[in-house]
């Protein structure tokens, strides 16, 4: 059980608290509500190139990590398809040079046309380290395009294309800014040996001044229900055959979320996964396989994703997940196995839950989903879960016409 | 009054924090075993490693120590190797392996409350581990085609070779593995390896997080009882042969966009009386993201989207790396300015300013890294194997408070010499 305590500013400002008095430390986790998926789909790519111009100095701040390093801090970032979130810990005596940063930043940044110039290049870089430097780096690109044709997941974090990134101006930058690095988009969380009252003073004097934004009124296409399986082929020069398949899921609100979540467990959580044991071990197509989700707010992606043994043909391997697949919607699962893949997720977020730099980042993720209490009762959740509701989940996840294939082929002659 | 934003708030500072390595608990098995325990934490959680001294030092024949330490789990007499990962999972548990250059390990993360299900499973792997043929047969197919798949990436390449140039391809820290390597083992390597370093081997076990309150009992019941610790275990001594010529390029995907760049030269262990002072001026040089390294080369130039500097963690010797992957057309530009960054510090005197933020820096991590159940076992696990005590953990805060510009600039010119380096891009 996370306590917390939750403030709100005038400005919209949210603020939690949680307090653990047995570290030294403190974290300040800043959440912006804002991800890929808010892009303009022809200038893609950039609510992630904007986290690295964060770093790039603020209005009165000519630069972000000297002061925070020598107070003995550290930090990062990271951009999702649906939010982004900055984080950093620092020695809790000092927490207030967090504030005085993480404010600066928020008030309005320096918007220095030769940090644009270089992190245009560093995305580059990232983008080619990611995504073409890499065997089967263009994959994911491929499937998000094959998925969608109307929701804007359609696209990666780092951009539809290098064009994208390469091409962003300085009045992108500053309009991103204004209409999403306003308070009133902004979740504030600190963890760690700090006091809900000290914090409340310097929430309201380094944040407090700072003016709201206007409202940001989110109206993303909606995916429409997919009515007929779509395929792909690629061929690259990769050393062996990819299979890639996706279904289209319910979102993180959907009824369906937590036995969605199982399901993926039972399929392809660990080395007693019925994928892993039956495809890898007895069967021996795959020599790698994996099944997740998502986990994105609106309706996601269901994946299973493997690397074929030499010799063993896509149509086979093809037949032999779906014949998996196909177990999930006819057969109800044991008591056990469910047992099991509660007690996994039980075990999981135990040890989540360890650091103050975890708690900080779930209790920021939850308030975005409308109530940071909600961690709480996650557990709860699954626990609940039934064979018949993975059962039924399966069933509308499976269903014909739900699912995308990426065929990866090798055309490296053998 | 208005606020004044462009004055920093007042800090303490990280030289001034004082840091403290918790003392662990220490006690000794029935057969010998030593535990080191630390217990703390909020969550209901533990974690166990037993570390053995059974890391590719003491294989005789190329990646018998790793494909031991891999399969160890994959069945006993009484359970396939569905049933033990069934054992612990079903609980949540995850029982995780570890080979490295002198030990190799055996570690379980689980809630506390099932340690008593999943013990008697962790003490049969140690005793009664069988390596089914078939096993080992799907892991050798399984880990060639990984193996291709890597050889695909010129990162991987390229830290492959880096350690072959500075230490042999015979040697433990520069050796790795090749088709040939894995189609060469066979069950009888894996039994005799795992009969001689595990069942009878030397074991070490570490404990930390929230404990049962019989856990003493309980260990000495399932560990306690083993056959470890009966026979001397003599680390082999491996001769480095590094190579001769310092400057390689090479030519792995010719449509590559980037080029895996790797500079590094030989360095002492943790018990030369350089190494604290050489980690501080790691960090002015590319030790972190404020470095010289990361400021110019990423922040100024935008060649890279990272580029780090590092001392190897390795028991007997250590080495020190450049390490990034930089556009094609921008490598030896990158090289070049890595270079001109070791002369600006074998040259003039760090500002005092610089060197203030990096100490407070490393110590402000530090006193992050000494939080927590497991970060604190990991840090007396780490100097237990090394052979230090944790007199070392406090010489190293001193040095790092103490240490002045002249003593850096010192450093540089004895370790941050261009001629001493080995350079490597993989395209």
């Amino acid at each position: 059980m996370i306590q917390f305590d939750r403030f709100e500013l005038a400005n919209g400002l949210k603020v939690l608290v949680h307090q653990d008095t047995t570290t030294p430390m403190a974290v300040v986790n800043i959440l912006y509500n804002v991800g890929a998926k808010d892009e303009n789909p022809a200038k893609t790519g950039f609510a992630h190139l904007f986290e690295h111009l964060m770093f790039g100095g603020s209005v009165n701040i000519p630069e972000y990590d000297e002061p925070l390093q020598r107070a003995g801090g550290e930090n990062n970032a990271y951009t999702t398809n649906d939010l982004t979130n900055y984080y950093c810990q620092l020695p809790a005596e000092n927490i207030e040079t967090a504030f005085w940063l993480e404010s600066d930043r928020m008030l309005s940044l320096a918007f220095s046309p030769k940090s644009l110039e270089v992190q245009r290049k560093v995305v580059c870089e990232e983008f080619k380290e990611h995504y073409i430097n890499k065997p089967y780096g263009d994959a994911w690109h491929k499937m998000r395009t094959l998925a969608y044709t109307k929701h804007p997941y359609q696209w990666m974090t780092i951009g539809a294309s290098l064009a994208h990134v390469e091409q962003a101006t300085m009045e992108d930058v500053k309009d991103f800014f204004f209409q999403f690095y306003r308070p009133n988009n902004a979740i504030l969380v600190v963890t760690g040996n700090v006091k809900t009252e000290d914090i409340k003073i310097l929430a309201e004097k380094w944040f407090g001044p700072i003016p709201a934004g206007k409202p940001y009124e989110r109206n993303l296409p909606q995916e429409p229900k997919q009515e007929k399986n779509r395929s792909i082929d690629v061929r690259a020069d990769v050393p062996m055959d990819m299979l890639m398949m996706t279904w289209h899921m319910g979102g993180r609100f959907d009824r369906g979320y937590h036995a969605t979540d199982l399901l993926t467990e039972v399929l392809g959580g660990g080395a007693s996964s019925r994928l892993y044991e039956q495809l890898i071990k007895v069967k021996q197509l795959f020599s790698s396989i994996s099944c997740y989700h998502f986990g994105t707010i609106d309706p996601g992606l269901f994946v299973i994703t493997g690397k074929l043994v030499k010799g063993i043909t896509m149509s086979v391997a093809e037949k032999a997940v779906l014949a998996e697949v196909e177990k999930m919607k006819s057969e109800l699962l044991d008591a056990q196995e469910v047992q099991k893949v509660i007690n996994k997720t039980e075990s999981m977020i135990c040890f989540e839950d360890m650091s103050i730099m975890n708690r900080a980042q779930s209790l920021a993720f939850y308030e975005l989903l409308g109530d940071a209490a909600l961690m709480n009762e996650e557990l709860a959740k699954y626990q609940a879960v039934t064979p018949e509701l993975i059962q039924a989940t399966a069933k509308t996840i499976f269903a014909e016409g739900n699912r995308n294939t990426l065929y990866y082929y090798s055309n490296t002659v053998a | 009054m208005a606020l004044d934003r462009t004055t920093a708030p007042n800090i303490k500072d990280a030289v001034d924090f004082d840091i403290q390595l918790k003392p662990c608990q220490q006690y000794v098995l029935d057969n010998g075993v030593e535990v080191y325990a630390f217990e703390g934490g909020a969550q209901e959680v533990m974690l166990m490693e037993l570390v053995f001294f059974a890391g590719n030092s003491y294989e005789t024949k190329n990646w018998v120590a790793p494909a031991t330490n891999y399969l160890l789990k994959n069945g006993t007499s009484s359970k396939s190797a569905f049933e033990v990962n069934e054992a612990f999972e079903f609980y949540g548990a995850y029982l995780n392996r570890s080979c490295y250059n002198e030990t190799a390990t055996i570690s379980l993360h689980t809630l506390t409350k099932h340690f008593g299900e999943v013990i008697p499973v962790v003490s049969e792997l140690v005793a009664d581990a069988v390596f089914p043929e078939n096993e080992l047969d799907i892991y050798a197919k399984n880990q060639i085609q990984q193996l291709t798949l890597n050889l695909k990436k010129g990162d991987f390449i390229a830290n492959r070779h880096i350690d072959e140039y500075l230490f042999g391809i015979q040697h433990p820290y520069g050796k790795y593995s090749t088709e040939e390597s894995y189609n060469q083992l066979t069950r009888d390597d894996l039994v005799a390896y795992y009969n001689k370093y595990y069942k009878e081997g030397k074991c070490i076990v570490f404990m930390a997080g929230k404990f049962p309150s019989n856990i003493e009992s309980v260990l000495n019941k399932y560990i306690g009882g083993l056959p470890l610790n009966k026979n001397k275990i003599e680390l082999p001594a491996h001769p480095i042969i590094a190579a001769t010529e310092k400057k390689y390029s090479i030519v792995n995907d010719p449509s590559s966009v980037q080029g895996s760049i790797r500079i590094a030269r030989h360095f002492p262990n943790r018990h030369h009386p350089d190494f604290a002072g050489a980690q501080v001026l790691n960090n002015i040089f590319g030790g972190f993201f404020g470095s010289r390294l990361m400021s110019n080369i990423r922040e100024d130039k935008g060649y890279t989207y990272g580029i780090h500097s590092y001392l190897q963690n390795h028991i007997q010797q250590s080495a020190w790396l450049v390490s990034t992957d930089a556009g094609k057309d921008v490598c030896r530009a990158t090289i070049d300015e890595v270079y001109k960054e070791m002369g600006i510090l074998r040259n003039e005197l760090v500002d005092i300013e610089e060197l203030k933020l990096v100490k407070n820096y490393m110590l402000g991590s530090l006193l992050g890294d000494v939080d927590g159940p497991f970060q604190i076992i990991g840090r007396w696990k780490s100097y237990i194997l090394n052979g230090l005590t944790e007199e070392y953990f406090y010489n190293t805060i001193q040095t790092v408070r103490a240490i002045q510009p002249e003593q850096i600039k010192a450093l540089a010119n004895t370790y941050l010499k261009e001629e001493d380096f080995y350079e490597l891009v993989v395209y």
